[in-house]
């Protein structure tokens, strides 16, 4: 890699938040640094994501042949359970925003930390606090209920689902604060001369995630909550033989559920937006457009829920409504697609690992987003509610584009996060593998679910078994593709040749500190005067405020 | 065509007209999405190419978009998906109209198997027959918790709800004998919760029909539920007369017409019914079954919240049989203005 010409730090920075203001492990444990959480909330999310991804493994291991394989029906359940609580809660809601967002937030208002640094150590405690208690779960029996905890099958189990629910309902807590946390930084501690128009996209969309995360996550720990006192208490709230309302749930759960995709994708999107930028070399194609769109599938992201229950037996004209208003969201996803790829227009394009994820995540967020939007069609829904075409199509969304956001994050800010490089080649023949896995794990779901295998099927009839046997070859690709993913980003982490300030010649203001950056990120504050990624002037050094601001 | 593109996308046969219709936009979908997904890619591709990186102080122009760009990139996909929507909605609402002369069979889902009941016919475990040709509407219930009645031959689902009832309804055109799955997870056994929907000719369906009401069930179809009472196939209107009987529902509500405490049956089933509330609610399936499980929801305007809820007091076979009962209550003149007000002028609460 070929430093930038505008970096004028070439090597490793030696006073940075890695050794300052002390090492150990306490000073981790009880650090307030936003960057140490950052980088602790990264580690957390990454093992719960190694986690998950042996839960689907061992599904798909199953589901190798028609009858039973390596387990029975029981452990089967709780497989698919755990394997949706854990990547949801643990790993793809935190994953961008608690760990990117952590580190990269502040840095990109050109501010010193964030609003509540002890809040945001507290999230991370909460963090651990819930999985522990959901991993009691887990070892304890585990639930058979599937991620979605549907009533009254939920309440009626005899599997451990409480310890579980608790879990989840601590994990929202965690993702509350991260939000508020986000929210005031955002609105409080912007450099000066960092206006609304000229924050860097990422914290657009980091910003509108954690509105919904705010907004949303309640309402999930409160219905949690429900669940859980009506399995223990045996309290009728959703099932109809105590005289509770089983459809009711379904409407609480997706109130939340719906919006937690976005705050799922809307990360994704950050990250995406800074990656286009930052490989071809050129200011985003519709800034405005891009910045608002977030807001506005934030905003119409809750009216949506009830696409989940087109065959729930809601009436029909809601039932129209919640189609006609899926269309929005979609339409705003399509704004941001048209946009980045227009932005590639008269760049200068790096074809490197980062930007070979943003073209994986490019090809599955149009086709997750149109087979969505097929979904909400309504007749079409009716035949794919529940099979596994619903599955394929959120795993392109969820897995498709979060997971390669996160990798494409851990690649463009592996060089700002520890000062050190990948290997590039290494780099690019992993991502060829997991995206090309990936297509072959959910390609074949996708025609599963035209046939009419419904999911969380243990077993299934013999006709499905060719496209099954194909979807789990190709999940063993991408399995490997993420070994090799993990194993050089460990090497690299320790032995990787050193980045420098800019590696990548990019104008996000990230890249203005050093690598790795020093505690308080700048030693005086920068003033801006122009938006990120402005490529057509020449680069100048942030200038800084004098006298000093002063920050609380 | 339509045979090529149903096996390219995996699609099994179609058993109905709603089914070739569904598939017609299915098609639809999946085509347009690749011209447009290909648009997509083929600019990104040619971007690529065109404007790789030449050396490593390229400098590029600032681009912004013009207010044309903008609106093509909103109006193009909300164009393409509103369109879409206007194709699958009104099938969608079609699944909630069933015809008129519409075939009744009673769907009840329970961990895990499929039950079937005919009015005035007999019962069946998992088999599902009908005639083909014809329309049959489901009504469907659970009895313990949610599943889900799938027959992908026919592109039909609906979620077989705990203590209501929901519905829908098919025409089969082709005999045959389809898949019918459980796609609501439901526990151990979900995915061994199958059924089978026989589509036969119309006139030995009419046969087989004749032949279980002269109790010539084969052992097959009527084998009882283990651990359920087992009842002589008889008429599930004399089972839901026996059920009210019982129940006593019968001492507020009159069969005849006459004014009672409660709401008259006679006539009773689709009459427009004016709630205390001021609104107007139609006494179908759901509208019945709702008032015997909370009773309280919709009362009759005029009458007095008095009538306990039968949640948990009948089993779901019961409250369909009831249903039906209140159906066969019909008068050839059936008038459908709202019920006569109660006999008696209770003292107002304070």
């Amino acid at each position: 890699m070929n430093p930038s010409p505008a970096s004028e730090l070439q090597g490793y920075n030696p006073r940075n938040y890695l050794n300052s203001p002390a090492t150990g492990l306490k000073s981790w444990l009880t650090t307030l640094d936003h960057k140490r959480i950052g980088v602790m909330f990264l580690v957390a999310v990454t093992v719960a994501f190694a986690l998950g991804g042996f839960f689907a493994l061992l599904i798909r291991l199953e589901l190798l042949t028609p009858g039973p394989t390596i387990v029975d029906a029981m452990t089967y359940n709780r497989l698919f359970t755990l394997h949706g609580v854990v990547m949801i809660f643990l790993f793809m809601i935190p994953a961008i925003p608690s760990a990117f967002g952590n580190f990269l937030l502040p840095i990109m208002l050109g501010a010193k930390d964030v609003a509540f640094p002890r809040l945001n150590l507290l999230s991370f405690y909460l963090y651990l606090a819930g999985a522990s208690v959901a991993l009691y779960g887990m070892v304890h029996g585990g639930a058979d209920t599937g991620w979605t905890f549907y009533t009254p099958y939920s309440t009626t189990t005899t599997t451990k689902v409480v310890p579980i629910l608790l879990g989840a309902f601590i994990l929202g807590f965690s993702s509350i604060l991260t939000g508020l946390n986000f929210i005031v930084t955002t609105h409080t501690m912007r450099a000066p001369g960092m206006t609304w128009n000229r924050l860097p996209l990422f914290v657009w969309s980091i910003y509108a995630t954690a509105v919904i995360q705010i907004l949303a996550t309640p309402v999930l720990g409160m219905t949690l909550l429900l669940v859980a006192i009506e399995h223990a208490f045996g309290w009728g709230i959703f099932d109809p033989a105590r005289g509770g309302d089983p459809v009711l749930f379904q409407h609480f759960f997706w109130f939340y559920s719906h919006p937690a995709v976005y705050i799922m994708i809307l990360p994704a999107m950050a990250v995406m937006s800074e990656v286009v930028c930052a490989f071809s070399r050129k200011n985003i194609f519709g800034y405005k457009a891009v910045a608002y769109s977030s807001l506005g599938i934030a905003f119409v992201g809750f009216f949506t829920w009830g696409h989940h229950l087109f065959t729930s037996g809601q009436s029909t004209l809601t039932g129209g409504v919640f189609g006609v208003l899926s269309m929005f969201v979609g339409i705003f996803t399509a704004i941001k697609v048209f946009n980045w790829t227009a932005t590639l227009y008269r760049g200068s394009i790096s074809f490197t690992t980062p930007f070979a994820y943003f073209v994986g995540f490019l090809f599955f967020l149009v086709f997750g987003g149109m087979t969505g939007i097929a979904l909400a069609t309504m007749s079409l829904d009716v035949h794919w509610h529940d099979t596994y075409f619903v599955v394929a199509h959120f795993h392109f969304i969820m897995v498709g584009a979060t997971l390669m956001a996160f990798l494409a994050a851990l690649h463009y800010w592996l060089p700002k996060m520890t000062g050190r490089m990948y290997p590039e080649n290494w780099g690019l023949v992993a991502a060829v593998m997991v995206v090309l896995g990936f297509n072959f794990t959910f390609i074949p779901q996708f025609l599963l679910g035209n046939e009419g295998m419904p999911r969380r099927y243990f077993s299934y009839p013999e006709r499905f078994w060719a496209l099954n046997v194909a979807s789990t070859a190709g999940a063993s690709v991408l399995a490997i593709g993420l070994v090799i993913v993990l194993v050089y980003l460990l090497v690299a982490i320790r032995r990787g040749a050193v980045a420098g300030a800019n590696p990548w010649g990019s104008r996000g203001f990230e890249w203005d500190t050093p690598s790795p950056p020093p505690p308080e990120n700048y030693e005086t504050t920068p003033v801006y005067t122009h938006g990120p990624h402005e490529y057509h002037e020449d680069p100048e050094p942030p200038r800084h405020a004098a006298p000093e601001p002063k920050h609380v | 065509m339509n045979e090529l593109l149903r096996r390219i996308l995996f699609l099994p046969e179609q058993a109905s007209d709603y089914a070739r219709q569904v598939d017609a936009l299915h098609y639809f979908v999946i085509v347009t999405t690749m011209i447009g997904a290909a648009g997509v890619f083929l600019a990104a591709i040619y971007f690529f190419v065109r404007y790789r990186r030449r050396s490593e102080s390229d400098r590029t122009p600032h681009v912004e978009p013009k207010a044309i760009h903008e609106i093509l990139f909103i109006g193009g996909p909300l164009a393409l998906f509103l369109l879409w929507f206007a194709i699958g909605f009104p099938q969608y609402v079609s699944l909630s109209l069933p015809p008129d002369d519409a075939m009744d069979v009673y769907v009840q889902g329970k961990k895990w198997m499929w039950k079937f009941a005919y009015p005035g016919g007999p019962n069946a475990i998992d088999r599902l027959r009908v005639p083909a040709g014809r329309p049959v509407r489901l009504l469907i219930t659970s009895r313990d918790v949610i599943h889900s009645f799938y027959v992908p031959a026919l592109r039909i689902k609906m979620d077989a709800l705990p203590g209501r009832y929901t519905q829908t309804w098919f025409n089969a055109s082709r005999p045959g004998r389809y898949e019918i799955f459980c796609a609501e997870y439901c526990g151990l056994s979900h995915s061994s919760m199958l059924g089978e929907l026989v589509v036969m000719p119309a006139a030995d369906f009419d046969d087989w029909m004749a032949q279980q009401r002269r109790g010539l069930a084969s052992a097959q179809d009527a084998a009882p539920v283990p651990g359920e009472p087992v009842r002589p196939a008889s008429s599930v209107v004399e089972e839901g007369r026996r059920v009210a009987a019982e129940q006593g529902c019968l001492k507020c509500h009159s069969v005849d017409g006459t004014r009672h405490i409660g709401p008259t049956w006679t006539d009773l089933y689709l009459r427009d019914e004016k709630l205390a509330s001021g609104k107007l609610v139609r006494a179908d399936e759901g509208y019945l079954t709702r008032s015997m499980m909370d009773p309280a929801a919709d009362i009759v305007n005029g009458f007095q919240n008095v009538m306990p809820t039968f949640q948990g007091k009948l089993s779901p076979p019961e409250v369909a049989a009831v249903v039906e009962y209140i159906k066969s209550l019909k008068t050839p003149a059936a008038g459908s203005g709202p019920s006569e007000g109660p006999v008696y002028e209770s003292v107002p609460r304070k």
